[in-house]
């Protein structure tokens, strides 16, 4: 019987190291250690060996049934991991093929620069203040200290609109700058206080029109973010940190910004930034025309008459305002060369951003 | 404006170098544009202390240089012919070191030829061979070296030089005859070499256009000293007054006149100095007296203009009348013939410089022909005037006029400054032209303007500026400027208004604006305008960074931009590219949103009256046509499009001219829903329901609630294949497959164009603060699909809601998943297939709950709509 055994044992671990694949191997269970397999008929019979020797035979039985099953588990990992490899090594994409295309959306540039202007001077708390496009000679020049005929007004050629009545010295018109917002906000604000009227703190921005011949470098309509900030303690020192700290977030924190004396009706005194070119570091290059600096915003403390017009005493009050070009900048910092792009809105030129 | 800088030399000392000096006056608000060297030496690469800094040069230069050993002052001794050509003189020259015999065929030394030696050499600009000059016969400015060649049969190795060659001007007629006192042998750059600064004049620095005004500047910015031309000039003639009167009718338009007189001056060209300086600042030379009214206006900044007195003698009827002069404000359409013999009609704003028999001048633009000194002159009246800023500006624009004159009295001359360049003007023309000038001036000064005092202390400084500057600090800044400054210690009394912190202990100063600029307000105004020219001559640069200390405003928030972002970023998110479009248009590209024949709505656009082109000439009234403009621009790049733009249209609002400004949302797709790939990606083409699926998914990511889908009717969609949108029973928008016709305008693609038009106002006010969410609930769903067979026209919003209602809180979730049609269920049926989900907030359902359920909401719709179960 124990020899039995052993040969039981003996075939059945000799057959199973010749299986190669799960079906040799399922096959092999069945015939090994299925119902009818040799060491189960042996289980079957067991009656039929004597008392003395059931023993041993059992225990030798159960060891070999063991050592089947074992191997059988051996067996069956060491096929798995085979097959595994293979589909492994089989299953190969080729990686360069390019993605499915996902249509992305994406915002305009210049919502993107707005974007990031908003950002930054909202971290330095100003806020958004709109106002409309169609507006008065009054709003759009008087109120800001531009007088009719001033000879300011010629840089800012505007479009009129036809009216019913006759306007005189008050046509209306498409604002040339979003400066009467800055009469408007004023206004609103120090009527809330009229004795003391609350500070302010905001950014305006929004589309401005000028009579221009399209071109390269001019647009008839043109987005602007002006800002201004009024108080009992706004200094001429506070604009050149807060626009610094504006163009150090905007441009990069090594950027180097100057303030060159100018003129603006509104302003007094009045200022334009430069900051150090970004592209050449200064050293000069096509961007900035070799002077090393791009001009980016036109500044200044606001001008009394101003204030005053929009409800503030400039006696105890005193405040900056600037404005700045968001295509412009966007401009500058992606090399594009025709300020056209912006509103032809080709595609081949928006998803570039 | 262009300046010289041998002229600002003569009034001021400048010590540093010509960049370094352009850099300081850019940064005081004096904006140098351009250096062009005359002569003097280009600089070489270096700035600001910056090694190899190659490419970078702050201001634009141009020029070109002579070498100081090579281009000389040299003198022609005689003038021979040339043995073998009539068109070319042989000349002896001095070169300071040797004699040479020089070639040229410059026409002006003709009349020298053959002459024997001259009493008085010709002093020329002289280049020795191997100089480098510019080649006169390229186009452009090409240097050229000088060679030893024969030129038919005579050497020739130098130059006497032209104007062209030495890069002065494109003079080439003949060679420059320099001045009598021409230092021989000297390099020409001394004697001649010049930079020429093309400073932008802002409003507020009109004063500094001039001479004077530039090196005024300087020397506040130096410290150096400014040096006054002298006026004392010698009045030999007989006393003008008496030989002319003036009659001012309104001193608003012309607050001050001044004559001068000078009488027997001979015409005559001007020095080639003066010529030169004349030439590089702008400006053409004429003879000694034009030229001496413009040097005089170069350089203090007052335009004069010369009448011929005897002309305004003859032009009087009775010998016994003095000859009168009268301003005036023109009669409309009264005419003028002005020098350059066009006669102009005029406005009645134009002010006329008259006299008894009609007008003379266009005051402060142009002269009139008739009164201008001529070649037969001999007594010249000089006027200088103060002139309304406003009148001469309007004139310069209706008569298209701009000139020297006009380009300063549009800007404003303080008219202290008449008397000074009259009297320069004189002397200039004494110098030039020789004669005597009348003993005294003509002086009619009706109205001296304000020049403002302002009192301000170290207080409003650091109020305005935030750096501290000592009263005397204050008085070093100002003073240069000519600022006449007072520092007061005392006990004035403190305006009661007043809450700056001055105290009457502190210094105060006042300061008194010069008699020379007219920027300078009262009060508050004039002291902001102190504040510039503090900050500026102080420095921009040196006034630190600092930030803000003052309270922070009340933070509201901007709700309607929000809104309006959220709404950017959710169609961004639902992959659509923003578009920001032309907002003037024409009512003819707006008409192409329309199937031909239908009318626009018979509402206003607001229409400028100058445009620019007739297609941009209004507001526009629809985003959507600027949106399909902006399809058919990308429809020849891109098979697959998905655009939104949110941007106002410009509508009418009643009992207001202007217009309502209206935010709008607009939506265009065309093309495959993917984008085709290798991968076989779904490129069947978008239609209505991919629409709807952006639309819903951007209201749903507002939060917005009850959101209703109806059949909708616009001209601009395709009838049954239209939907208009409500919230809350609010329309808000439309949208839909463009109307066929409606195609037909544009050039697009064969596949369908959806389009949305959503008025952004409804959709901000409609918006809610706050949304809930409901709990994830415990209990699990059972799922169900049901198919029921209904009409045709049943909508599916209409089943779907029926089966809500029925539902109840059980019914979670209804889902379409399928719609068919087919001879299965008959013609005129469709079967929609639904998913439900039912699931009890807080217990179990058993199937025997859903099963229930169900039931009942196939039995309503049986009842309500008529709608099968499908087995």
């Amino acid at each position: 019987m124990l020899e039995k055994l052993a040969e039981i044992e003996q075939v059945g671990l000799a057959t199973l190291a010749e299986i190669a694949d799960e079906a040799a191997l399922n096959q092999w269970k069945v015939t090994h250690l299925g119902r009818s397999s040799a060491i189960m008929d042996l289980f079957k019979n067991m009656g039929e060996v004597s008392k003395e020797e059931r023993g041993a035979v059992g225990r030798e039985a159960n060891q070999v049934k063991q050592a089947l099953e074992a191997a059988l588990t051996q067996k069956m990992a060491a096929l798995r991991e085979v097959a595994l490899r293979r589909s492994l090594s089989q299953e190969r994409l080729d990686v360069t093929l390019p993605g499915r295309a996902i249509p992305r959306g994406r915002l305009h540039p210049v919502t993107q620069t707005l974007r990031e202007i908003y950002r930054v001077f909202a971290d330095m708390g100003f806020q958004v203040y709109r106002s409309r496009e169609v507006e008065t000679d009054e709003f759009n020049f008087q109120l800001l200290n531009f007088p009719p005929h001033h000879p300011a007004r010629e840089m800012q050629d505007s479009f009129y609109i036809q009216s019913q009545e006759e306007r005189g010295d008050n046509p209306i018109l498409l604002r040339t700058h979003t400066s009467p917002g800055q009469i408007r906000a004023m206004r609103e604000y120090s009527a809330e206080n009229p004795e003391n009227p609350p500070p302010v703190r905001i950014i305006l921005p929004g589309m401005c029109y000028r009579y221009e011949q399209v071109s390269a470098r001019y647009e008839s309509q043109f987005t602007q973010v002006e800002g201004l900030a009024v108080g009992r303690n706004i200094t001429f020192s506070n604009l050149k940190g807060t626009l610094s700290d504006f163009a150090r977030r905007m441009f990069g924190q090594n950027v180097r910004a100057r303030f060159r004396a100018s003129h603006f009706p509104f302003t007094e005194p009045s200022a334009e930034m430069d900051i150090e070119c970004f592209l050449c570091g200064g050293e000069g290059c096509a961007v900035c025309k070799s002077t090393g600096w791009l001009e980016i915003l036109g500044c200044g403390m606001v001008h009394p008459t101003v204030l005053k017009n929009g409800g503030y005493d400039p006696e105890r009050y005193t405040g900056f305002a600037f404005g700045m070009g968001p295509e412009r900048i966007t401009m500058l910092r992606r090399k594009i060369e025709d300020i056209r792009y912006f509103w032809a809105n080709d595609l081949r030129f928006l998803e570039q951003f | 404006m262009k300046v010289l800088l041998s002229w600002i030399e003569e009034y001021v000392d400048i010590d540093m170098s010509i960049e370094d000096l352009a850099h300081r006056l850019t940064l005081a608000g004096l904006e140098v544009e351009e250096i062009r060297y005359v002569g003097l030496p280009l600089p070489e690469g270096k700035i600001e202390g910056r090694s190899g800094g190659h490419a970078r040069r702050e201001t634009k230069i141009s020029g070109f240089a002579w070498a100081p050993e090579q281009i000389v002052v040299g003198a022609v001794l005689e003038v021979t012919p040339h043995p073998d050509a009539d068109k070319l003189v042989l000349c002896k020259l001095d070169d300071g070191e040797q004699i040479h015999t020089v070639l040229t065929g410059a026409p002006n030394l003709f009349e020298y030829k053959g002459k024997g030696p001259l009493d008085t050499p010709l002093k020329v600009s002289y280049a020795r061979e191997g100089a480098t000059i510019i080649n006169a016969y390229e186009p452009g400015y090409q240097p050229t070296i000088l060679k030893r060649k024969k030129i038919r049969g005579v050497e020739s190795y130098s130059m006497a030089c032209s104007e062209r060659e030495l890069g002065i001007s494109d003079e080439h007629e003949g060679i420059i005859l320099l001045d009598e006192d021409a230092p021989v042998g000297a390099p020409l750059a001394d004697y001649l070499g010049d930079a020429v600064f093309d400073i932008a004049i802002t409003p507020n620095t009109a004063r500094d256009a001039n001479v004077i005004g530039v090196a005024r500047e300087i020397a506040a910015l130096t410290g150096a000293r400014l040096r006054y031309p002298d006026l004392k000039i010698p009045m030999e003639g007989p006393p003008l007054e008496g030989r002319i009167k003036i009659k001012i009718t309104d001193p608003h338009l012309n607050p001050r006149f001044v004559f001068g007189l000078i009488e027997n001056v001979k015409i005559q060209p001007s020095p080639y100095k003066v010529q030169l300086r004349l030439k590089l600042a702008g400006m053409r030379p004429i003879n000694s007296l034009v030229d001496a009214t413009n040097y005089a206006m170069l350089e203090l900044g007052e335009p004069l203009h010369a009448f011929d007195y005897d002309v305004l003698v003859g032009r009087v009827d009775n010998p016994s009348h003095l000859p009168t002069i009268i301003t005036r404000a023109a009669k409309q359409d009264e005419k003028l013939t002005t020098l350059d013999g066009i006669e102009r009609t005029l406005d009645d704003f134009t002010v006329l410089v008259c006299d008894q028999s009609g007008p003379l001048a266009l005051a402060g633009v142009m002269g009139g022909l008739e009164s201008e000194i001529t070649d037969k002159t001999t007594h010249v009246l000089l006027e200088g005037a103060a002139w309304n800023i406003i009148n001469t500006r309007r004139t310069v624009i209706a008569q298209n006029l701009p000139s020297e004159a006009a380009y300063r009295f549009s800007r404003g001359v303080h008219p202290a400054m008449a008397p000074q360049g009259v009297l320069r003007g004189l002397q200039l023309m004494r110098e030039w032209a020789g004669g005597a000038i009348a003993k005294g001036l003509v002086d009619e000064y009706p109205l001296p303007p304000k020049d403002p005092t302002i009192e301000i202390s170290s207080a409003d400084v650091r109020r305005w500026l935030g750096i501290e500057l000592s009263p005397d600090e204050i008085v070093r800044i100002l003073e240069p400027l000519e600022f006449e400054c007072k520092i007061v210690i005392g006990d004035k009394e403190q305006g009661t208004n007043s809450q700056s912190p001055i105290t009457s202990h502190q210094p105060r100063i006042t300061i008194a604006t010069p008699p020379h600029r007219l920027d300078i307000g009262e009060g508050v105004i004039g002291k902001a305008d102190l504040m510039e020219e503090i900050a500026r001559v102080y420095g921009y640069d040196r006034i630190p960074e600092t930030r803000m200390a003052d309270d922070l405003p009340p933070q509201r928030g901007n709700h309607e931009l929000e809104i309006e972002e959220a709404l950017r970023d959710q169609l961004v998110g639902l992959g659509l590219q923003e578009v920001i479009t032309h907002r003037l248009t024409s009512p003819e590209r707006e008409e192409r949103i329309l199937p031909p024949g239908t009318p626009l709505a018979d509402a206003p656009y607001f229409t400028l009256t100058n445009p620019i082109t007739p297609e941009r000439s209004v507001l526009r009234r629809s985003l959507l046509a600027s949106m399909l403009e902006t399809v058919e621009r990308n429809a020849r790049i891109r098979g697959r499009i998905a655009l939104f733009e949110i941007n106002p249209i410009y509508l009418a609002s009643e009992g207001s001219e202007m217009p309502q400004e209206a935010p709008r949302l607009a939506i265009a797709l065309t093309g495959p829903r993917a984008p085709a790939d290798w991968g076989g990606a779904d490129v069947t083409p978008m239609d209505f329901f991919d629409l709807k699926g952006i639309i819903e998914a951007t209201l749903r990511g507002l939060h917005l609630k009850d959101i209703r889908y109806e059949a909708g009717e616009h001209p601009s969609f395709h009838p049954g294949k239209c939907a208009c949108v409500l919230v809350d029973n609010h329309p808000i928008g439309v949208m839909g497959e463009l109307h066929p016709q409606v195609k037909e305008n544009y050039e697009l693609p064969e596949t369908p164009l959806l389009a949305a038009d959503f008025d952004v106002s409804v959709i901000i006010n409609t918006v809610p603060e706050l949304f809930d969410v409901s709990p994830i609930p415990g209990p699990p769903p059972i799922l169900e699909d049901i198919a029921l067979i209904v009409d045709e026209a049943v909508p599916a919003a209409e089943v779907e809601a029926l089966i809500r209602q029925t539902g109840g809180l059980t019914v979670t979730e209804v889902r379409l998943f399928d719609i068919y049609r087919g001879e299965q269920i008959g013609a005129g049926k469709k079967s929609l297939a639904y998913s439900l989900t039912y699931q009890h907030p807080e217990h179990t359902l058993t199937d025997k709950d859903a099963a229930g359920l169900r039931d009942k909401i196939v039995k309503r719709l049986e009842r309500e709509l008529g709608a099968q179960l499908r087995g």
